[in-house]
């Protein structure tokens, strides 16, 4: 009986990573570069040829004229798609109160006249490091900055903000975001297009 | 309660369409084990039969207890070896585009061991460890087959109730290829190409080069211009480590990154597949045995336990984190964000924790870590209740009806009657075997657990300081002893010694609860039934629900409250105390 369950098992297992191991990923790379070549490749965000991003995965931006995003805990450097990371604080680690009351610093330095609470997605470390996303509120937070860094109008700001943000889907599931990376190049490309006048 | 409309509203919807599917998906799989015709039949048929006849698999053979064991033992063991050999050989093979690195021997045996157990605990980064041949070839097929010899000790279990006076319980090679064949197969091609759709990657391409709008600096302050992005055949894995109660992440943050789980869509269809099949397997059960109440009884048992620590969990996390809120700049109403996603928020992350935790998935969408004391304690609860509420694809179930077992036994002896289940008296033989079942794994965590926090190579790992540090140590074996696979992922888990010891749980806990399931299914089978009469105690009642969920809440609580009280417990009154200061 040992035999003939080691022969078995040692062909089944052959057999099987041919059709699961090898087969089955190949079936559905060719389906999904099918149909959503795009999404299977990474959601990749191209300009003039070169690809400066992925809308999923979250960029590190600390310029004032810019949105920021969440702070990350990869390393060598935030948001290092190459080594996916959490910061994996307890609430009670000193480093985890740190790195919240140095981003609070930072903000408020950033941007001196702004009094308001800050949203608490600006101040932690989201889960991946790569989140490529803030909520509503911690973009309406930045607007000013962003605004008077850029020269902008508050209101233009604004409806750049509007535009690149989500709601939940179906109204139900989730929650509302912004999108850092696709805001950011929209703000870049707007002032490109409006360069020179006032 | 502090949760929003919405977060209810979230919870609501997820119970409501996993209920939905329970029946057609639990009738079409006891259709699949009882040999009957599908609408797949006619299309995976040949596949089936091929199989058979290439294997040399005698398809009317029938098994009993002890063979359907050998058999068991020797493929797992079989496929334990052969991915301890792929993972070593990473280097000599094929498809390693980011040329990732060798493999050291503890932490291949520590994969191996885990992949092969259904546990998917993971010592190693997906992106930064995995060569695409590794994660595809090797550990996709391992979600697989590990996730489907659970189901076929299932199918095992239930023949010994359905059967009479009968020696056999079954064919483990029938049982096990129809369980990939007919179930996993189909379901995991559908859902990783819906994955594909909202984002997550599926290509064989190398890492892609992006050219940063604006330059980050690295921890040594030079500027970085490019960043990396770690791409590869993930949806493909990702569908069927949610579906077969895996767990292990393509990447190494699992389900917390946009590619594994980039929207609110995949986030919830990945929620659903984490106990889609466990909590069909109930009707699957029912179906079986010819009473589909008794399979109603255990789901709704499963249920009971698992939603009031789900909202537990999603209400301490929407409160924050006390400490932040010392920081006055700080609003913190979107609840306690560190470690979470933004897309996901605190309401679908506690879905996910508790959902993963009470299955025995493993996989996560947030950082369980840096949940609150008392937030983490939940998912953390959940891997304790033995993985038998929802628990893995076939062994959760098995598991809760081994508790099940025990529960008919207790209110016998409170009675004074022998105790019987679906006909079938529970006599000594299997009590005993239900004993070691339901020990083993308490065993396993709480002896680890103890082991590695009187050795220093044990008290090297914790990352966190004082109390969380231990929760770190206690998570860890609690998940390997129980099957699970999630973590406090803090913990420094890739060393020889959580390698070797937490590789040594998993083990452990998976085949010596296995074998005594099997042992039983074989004295089940064996004995003639017995009819029903005033005296039976009726299984499928609110009143036989309470008394397994208070078995199986006593069990799990009597044995890790001193545990959890030096773990989360303090952590939390730790924290008090600071706000206090």
């Amino acid at each position: 009986m040992y035999m003939q369950s080691l022969k078995i098992s040692a062909l089944l297992f052959i057999f099987l990573t041919l059709l699961l191991g090898i087969a089955y990923p190949a079936v559905v790379t060719v389906i999904a570069q099918g149909i959503f070549p795009h999404q299977a490749q990474g959601s990749l965000i191209e300009r003039g040829g070169k690809v400066v991003g992925s809308k999923l995965i979250g960029q590190d931006f600390s310029a004032p004229k810019y949105f920021w995003g969440r702070l990350s805990a990869t390393s060598p450097q935030p948001y290092n798609a190459a080594a996916s990371g959490g910061s994996n604080f307890g609430v009670n680690n000193p480093a985890l109160l740190e790195a919240a009351k140095a981003r609070v610093v930072a903000l408020q330095r950033a941007d001196p006249g702004n009094k308001a609470a800050i949203p608490v997605d600006l101040v932690t470390a989201s889960g991946s490091g790569l989140d490529p996303d803030i909520s509503p509120a911690a973009a309406h937070y930045q607007i000013a900055r962003v605004a008077k860094a850029r020269g902008m109008r508050y209101d233009d700001v604004k409806s750049i903000v509007d535009r690149y943000t989500q709601g939940r889907f179906l109204g139900i599931l989730g929650e509302p975001v912004v999108n850092v990376l696709e805001l950011n190049l929209a703000l870049d490309e707007y002032a490109h297009a409006h360069q020179g006048k006032p | 309660m502090n949760l929003s409309f919405n977060d209810w509203a979230q919870i609501a919807l997820y119970f409501a369409v996993l209920f939905l599917a329970v029946k057609p998906l639990g009738l079409y799989m006891a259709k699949i084990y009882e040999g009957e015709r599908t609408f797949l039949s006619s299309k995976m048929g040949w596949l089936e039969r091929g199989l058979y006849k290439l294997c040399g698999i005698n398809a009317q053979e029938e098994m009993g207890w002890k063979a359907y064991s050998v058999h068991v033992m020797v493929f797992s063991t079989f496929t334990l070896l052969a991915l301890y050999a792929l993972l070593r050989l990473q280097t000599h093979l094929p498809l390693n585009p980011a040329g990732m690195g060798k493999i050291t021997p503890d932490l291949a045996f520590n994969t191996a061991a885990s992949f092969t157990t259904n546990t998917n605990w993971q010592a190693y980064g997906g992106e930064s460890t995995m060569s695409y041949f590794s994660q595809m070839v090797g550990l996709t097929l391992q979600n697989f087959v590990s996730a489907a010899v659970g189901m076929a000790v299932l199918v095992a279990f239930i023949r010994g109730f359905v059967r009479k006076t009968a020696k056999t319980i079954g064919n483990f090679w029938v049982d096990m290829t129809r369980s990939v064949i007919y179930i996993l197969l189909p379901l995991s091609l559908v859902f990783a190409v819906i994955l594909t759709s909202q984002g997550v990657v599926q290509t064989f391409r190398p890492y892609v080069e992006a050219h940063l709008t604006a330059a980050t600096m690295g921890s040594d302050h030079k500027p970085v211009a490019v960043q990396t992005i770690a791409v590869g055949p993930a949806a493909s894995q990702i569908a069927i480590k949610q579906l077969g109660t895996n767990g292990g992440g393509f990447f190494n943050v699992n389900s917390a990154h946009p590619f594994e789980n980039p929207t609110a869509l995949s986030n919830f269809l990945e929620m659903l597949a984490i106990l889609l099949i466990p909590a069909a397997l109930c009707y699957t059960f029912g179906y079986m045995i010819r009473d589909t109440r008794q399979g109603w009884a255990i789901l709704i048992a499963m249920t009971v336990i698992l939603l009031p620590l789900m909202i537990f969990c999603a209400s301490q996390e929407r409160g924050g984190n006390p400490r932040l809120t010392q920081i006055a700049a700080i609003d913190q109403s979107s609840g306690n964000m560190e470690g979470k996603e933004t897309r996901f928020g605190v309401v679908n992350s506690a879905i996910w924790a508790a959902a993963t935790t009470a299955a025995s998935n493993g996989s996560v969408n947030s950082m369980h870590d840096s949940y609150t004391p008392l937030g983490g304690m939940a998912p953390l609860l959940m891997i304790q209740f033995s993985e038998v509420i929802f628990g893995g694809v076939g062994c959760g179930l098995y598991g809760m009806i081994v508790y099940v077992l025990l529960t008919v036994f207790i209110a016998g002896l409170m009675v004074g009657r022998t105790p019987e289940y679906l006909g079938k008296k529970v006599q000594s033989f299997e009590i005993k075997m239900a004993s070691i079942a339901i020990l083993v794994p308490l065993v396993a965590t709480l002896g680890g657990a103890a082991i590695a926090v009187l050795t220093a190579a044990g008290k090297a790992g914790a990352f966190n300081p004082g109390a969380q540090g231990f929760s770190e140590i206690l998570y860890a074996f609690s998940s390997a002893g129980n099957n699970n696979g999630s973590a406090f992922a803090g913990l420094n888990a890739n060393t020889p010694f959580y390698n070797t010891a937490l590789g040594i749980a998993m083990l452990f806990s998976r085949f010596w609860c296995m074998l005594p399931v099997l042992a039983i299914a074989g004295a089940l089978a064996a004995k003639k039934s017995t009819p029903v009469s005033a005296g039976t105690l009726p299984t499928h009642t609110p009143l036989f629900v309470s008394l397994l969920v208070g078995v199986v809440v006593l069990v799990g609580v009597l044995t890790y409250v001193p545990a959890l009280a030096l773990g989360p417990i303090a952590e939390h009154f730790n924290m008090l105390k600071h706000l206090h200061s």
